[in-house]
């Protein structure tokens, strides 16, 4: 009985996320296609849609898996050159501009994988802050590598150099990454809205199936307990490797994704202050709380733009209000309110009341 | 999950009433005796017989002095040129764009959605690329500050620049420092992720082994590595450098001379544009400058009566001296005034006919700007701008020319 | 290359590091005091080093004050700033998820980078040197030390002993200890545990408005972003040397200046920093509560 409502629950939650999702998607579309929205929300679109897809997989390291990662942008730079590279380069073999996006997400997706897997196994041996500070310094030394990486194509193959420039491409040839120039995207801006919704809808389905499998419910029994966790035969490193390896893959993905829509992108662009910012999206959606992730990257990616009144003092306005939502959301008034909520939420470096929540249900 | 939701709409009603509170409350913040320059500044004419001139740059962050140098410089030449009343007003409107090229992208189209007929591009190089793709694409003019990488300009016809090209500067450089013997071992300090001081260097180096001239070696910083250069001026010690080129902005050059000077190490440090402002740098010690050689298109201690008179003012308004950003903000908007006059565009005439009609004027027309040295700007049709760098050189704590 | 050359590049480049590295350990003395007792990581900690050198600007460039007025007066304003961020952001956070805490502190610090560049404007401002100019030569002449670095080593060694002694010898010091250890027994003992913490983000905010003059001694250009890179190199220092830990704080910013610079001199100033934190992850791997750090047994 009480497993037939968990599975209710859960499933009711993923289907509102994906009816939420579906639903803004078309009437967004309805409204592009009769009154328009107006070229400032139309670009902001793509990288909407990147945005979400990075706040959920950030999702899954801190909210499921309970482990703070401040150096997620990483992997979603990993995903954009990567991902880039291989739409440019492939622009004379590969006319189908769809198809050409599909090869490119999927493979910034792997090499981010790739990244997460390689990064994971040390990192996973830490706790909390440390935690913490080690994916912030893998962060800023993928941000450096990128930053010195230098890789063309012409018709002898590909050159790479690494620091020094020495790719010395033939007639014809493309710079793919010019080390801190980085990408220029001259043919391969090919990332749609549509492109964008289909792999929200990807990165939901991928992450709740893993949430509510098996393998997602020993994740979270690692992340309230290690220690019970491993008493009964769970693999805390292989299940947290998952989650990270996941993750990193889906936030590749979004970097492919954002890169495809950009003229020009470098690797500065994913520093420490874009790590910081997905994380705001997910504590302010609310641990463990994906459709939360979804609006809060949404409306936290429209609200700078929407502040453009404020002229100077915009930034200044946008800090007050990031203090004041969480204050308002953490503060002992409304806490009192939501008690039953919060109940449990004493491990200090533990996932909030949301993600308890569920994992209690 | 009940009230788990009713905690997520409290938190979402937070969010949606301060985005309405944006909306209607952005007027009565600015405040009335705004210095900044508001963007939708009163003091233009708005009686729909005005040019929409439309521009972004960094207003905020780190780099936001360049934006709104840019941003200020425009303001006082759309203000001068209302104050005349003639047949050309303008309106502008300056937009954030955080140096972020994504961010700009968003900038450009808030100004799209304000009606913007001609723009003035993007304060800053990457965010330039991004936008000027845009501009391109949606056929409204632009003619940037100083977004000088050549990627701005290349491959569109309606792109135009106001600066040099980032290798025109290295180019000239090397072939002053070589023409005038000034060097015999040559070693640069430069940032190696941007654009602006990549692209000098890049220039600089292939064109001093064309001439012969010896660069002992390189150097670089990046974005938070800016702020100790004693092992970058240790390695040019070292290999007995009598001459630094550095191609980059003032803040880090004033860094690596106080060190240089703390280290007792004396080269002759050679600058190029971005060096441009050191001297007027609150609190800036100006004998650590001496005998500092750069290149600029604008000095702000020129006695003649256009650069006087925009010092004054922009003095009197913000209270800091200009720098190079807000004089060729300044000249872009007379830029635009000579060519839409010589165009015989009028405000009513759609973005695109403009752009068509300033596509075939401007590399016609010629302006005595402010960073024109005398002898006028012109353009050539891809976009470069040609005018004269002027050599200058630091002597107690004022430009001199050097010949 | 000799070797006497060698060794003498070698101790220059020492000294580079040590100056460096006392810099970030200041800065990381502020950080981990906070972090041992609050169990949060301040982020907006870059940003009060910030305003100090601000105050301390105007107080020494436009009011021509002396330097140690100046000094005090940024001290002063420091403290006040730290214990009102305190109150309004931190205090009603006091049993929220740490994580809310910390997007709280990155709040703050974007509020006070915004509000430095409407008040101050952002074209940078030179610092004057709080430190007579001059160097220590040594060697006859072939190595130079100059007096800022001296002082801003010897500083820090002084602040290091009077907060060990502070947290070890004195009622207040304990009442942090015992607060950090276990707040609901120090409650039970009689320790107001709200004020504690309070003191505790005064002094740390009083030691980042010395971070911050000396910060901007060394590398006198001011800017609103000044305090945010050396804000989160102090931060990795501060994990380096063992979070908490007060030697430990010492030890790791230190080690993090002479590491960059040697990363720089020896190898390249392109990856200095991907060396910097190349070795922090290596050390965190081998020790993973730092160098100093206390090794916390999980209890079942």
């Amino acid at each position: 009985m009480t497993k037939l409502r968990h599975m209710k629950k859960s499933t009711r939650t993923s289907f509102f996320t994906y009816g939420l999702v579906i639903v803004a998607f078309l009437i967004i579309q309805i409204l592009r296609g009769t009154v328009g929205i107006g070229s400032l929300l139309e670009g902001q679109l793509i990288p909407i849609c990147a945005y979400i897809v990075m706040a959920v997989s950030l999702n899954l390291v801190v909210g499921i898996s309970g482990e703070l990662s401040l150096g997620h942008a990483g992997f979603m730079s990993v995903g954009a050159f990567a991902g880039c590279a291989m739409a440019n380069g492939l622009q004379n073999l590969v006319p189908s501009e769809p198809l050409r996006l599909v090869i490119a997400i999927l493979f910034g997706a792997l090499m981010a994988a790739l990244a997460g897997f390689l990064i994971g196994i040390p990192v996973l041996r830490l706790n909390g802050d440390y935690l913490a500070i080690v994916t912030l310094a893998f962060g800023e030394i993928i941000k450096t590598i990128l930053t010195n990486l230098y890789i063309g194509v012409d018709a002898n193959g590909l050159q790479a150099s690494f620091v020094n420039d020495t790719t010395d491409l033939a007639e014809g040839g493309i710079a793919l990454i010019k080390g801190p120039m980085g990408v220029s995207n001259t043919s391969a801006r090919i990332s749609t809205f549509v492109a964008g919704f289909i792999l929200v809808m990807v990165a939901l389905i991928v992450v709740f199936n893993l949430v509510n499998s098996r393998a997602g419910r020993a994740i979270m029994a690692t992340r309230d307990n290690r220690i019970a966790a491993e008493s009964v035969g769970i693999s805390v490193t292989k299940y947290k490797l998952m989650a990270f390896t996941v993750s990193a893959a889906l936030a590749g993905a979004a970097g492919t994704l954002y890169g495809c829509s950009q003229i020009t992108f470098s690797a500065n662009k994913f520093d420490f202050n874009t790590s910081i910012l997905i994380l705001v999206f997910v504590v302010l959606g609310g641990l463990g709380n994906m459709w939360g992730s979804v609006i809060a990257a949404t409306a936290l990616t429209i609200l700078p733009e929407a502040l453009r009144q404020f002229s100077d003092y915009r930034m200044l306005v946008y800090a007050i209000v990031l203090i004041l939502v969480m204050l308002a959301t953490n503060s002992p008034a409304i806490r009192s309110f939501f008690l039953r909520i919060v109940r449990g939420g004493r491990n200090e470096d533990g996932p909030s009341r949301s993600a308890k929540k569920e994992a209690a249900k | 999950m009940k009230k788990l939701r009713i905690l997520s709409l409290a938190m979402a009603a937070a969010l949606s009433v301060s985005l309405l509170a944006g909306c209607s409350d952005g007027t009565a913040t600015t405040p009335d005796t705004d210095t900044s320059a508001a963007p939708n500044d009163t003091t233009s004419t708005a009686t729909g017989a005005a040019f929409k001139i439309g521009g972004t740059g960094p207003l905020t962050g780190a780099a936001s002095i360049y934006g709104l140098a840019a941003q200020r410089g425009a303001q006082i030449a759309v203000d001068e040129i209302n104050a005349l009343g003639g047949d050309i007003q303008f309106e502008l409107k300056y937009e954030d764009d955080v140096h972020d090229p994504e961010k700009a992208v968003n900038a450009y189209n808030a100004l799209k959605e304000w009606g913007m007929q001609i723009s003035l591009g993007s304060v800053t190089s990457k965010p330039g690329e991004a936008t000027s793709v845009y501009n391109f694409e949606d056929r409204i003019f632009a003619l940037t500050p100083s977004a000088s990488s050549t990627a701005v300009v290349e491959g569109k016809d309606n792109v135009f620049q106001m600066c040099f090209t980032d290798p025109n500067q290295g180019l000239a450089s090397a072939e002053y420092i070589y023409n005038q013997g000034l060097a015999e071992k040559v070693f640069i300090i430069w940032k190696n992720d941007d654009v602006y001081s990549t692209g000098i260097k890049d220039t600089f180096m292939a064109e001093a082994e064309t001439l012969g001239l010896e660069v002992v070696g390189d150097a670089t910083f990046a974005d938070g590595n800016d702020q100790d250069f004693s092992v970058q001026l240790g390695q040019a010690k070292d290999a007995g450098a009598d001459l630094l080129f550095l191609p980059m902005y003032y803040q880090p050059a004033s860094l690596i001379l106080a060190q240089a000077d703390a280290m007792g190490y004396t080269p002759k440090f050679f600058g190029v544009d971005g060096m441009d402002g050191i001297l007027t740098m609150e609190g800036f010690d100006a004998s650590l400058a001496e005998g500092v050689m750069l290149l600029t298109p604008f000095n702000a201690d020129a006695t003649d009566e256009a650069t006087v008179n925009f010092v004054t003012k922009y003095k009197e308004l913000y209270g800091e001296t200009p720098n190079q950003f807000a004089a060729d903000a300044y000249d872009c908007v007379y830029a635009y005034k000579l060519a839409l006059e010589t165009a015989g565009c009028t405000p009513d005439m759609s973005a695109s006919e403009i752009c068509d009609k300033l596509i075939e004027v401007f590399p016609t027309i010629t302006l005595n700007g402010l960073t024109g040295d005398g002898s006028g700007i012109t353009w050539e049709s891809n976009g470069q701008v040609s005018k004269a760098p002027k050599g200058m050189v630091i002597q107690d704590g004022a430009y001199v020319g050097m010949d | 290359m000799d070797f006497s050359s060698l060794l003498l590049g070698l101790l220059d480049n020492l000294i580079r590091g040590l100056s460096l590295g006392s810099v970030y350990a200041i800065i990381a003395l502020g950080y981990t005091m906070v972090y041992g007792i609050a169990k949060m990581l301040n982020f907006a900690h870059g940003d009060v080093i910030m305003v100090g050198a601000y105050v301390c600007f105007f107080a020494i460039s436009t009011y021509g004050l002396p330097p140690v007025i100046g000094i005090l007066l940024s001290m002063v304003v420091c403290t006040a700033l730290g214990i009102v961020i305190e109150r309004l952001a931190y205090k009603p956070l006091r049993q929220a998820p740490s994580l809310a805490v910390l997007i709280t502190a990155i709040g703050v610090s974007y509020f006070l980078q915004n509000a430095a560049q409407l008040l101050w404007t952002s074209s940078p401002k030179v610092f004057p040197s709080v430190v007579p100019k001059g160097n220590l030569t040594l060697f006859d002449g072939q190595l130079s030390i100059s007096y800022l670095t001296i002082v801003t080593i010897v500083v820090c060694v002084i602040i290091m002993l009077v907060l060990t002694f502070f947290t070890n010898s004195t009622k207040m010091g304990k009442a942090m200890r015992a607060c950090s250890e276990d707040k609901g027994a120090a409650q039970l003992m009689g320790i107001d545990v709200n004020a504690t913490i309070s003191i505790t983000f005064a002094i740390g905010s009083a030691l980042a408005a010395v971070a911050g003059v000396l910060l901007c001694s060394a590398y006198p250009s001011l800017t609103p972003t000044t305090g945010s890179m050396p804000g989160i190199k102090a931060f990795t220092a501060a994990v380096f040397g063992g979070i908490g830990s007060i030697p430990g704080a010492l030890l790791g910013g230190l080690l993090l200046g002479i590491i960059e610079i040697f990363a720089g001199s020896y190898i390249s100033t392109q990856l200095s920093n991907a060396i910097v934190f190349g070795v922090l992850i290596i050390v965190l791997l081998v020790k993973p509560a730092g160098l100093l750090g206390k090794k916390i047994r999980e209890k079942v």
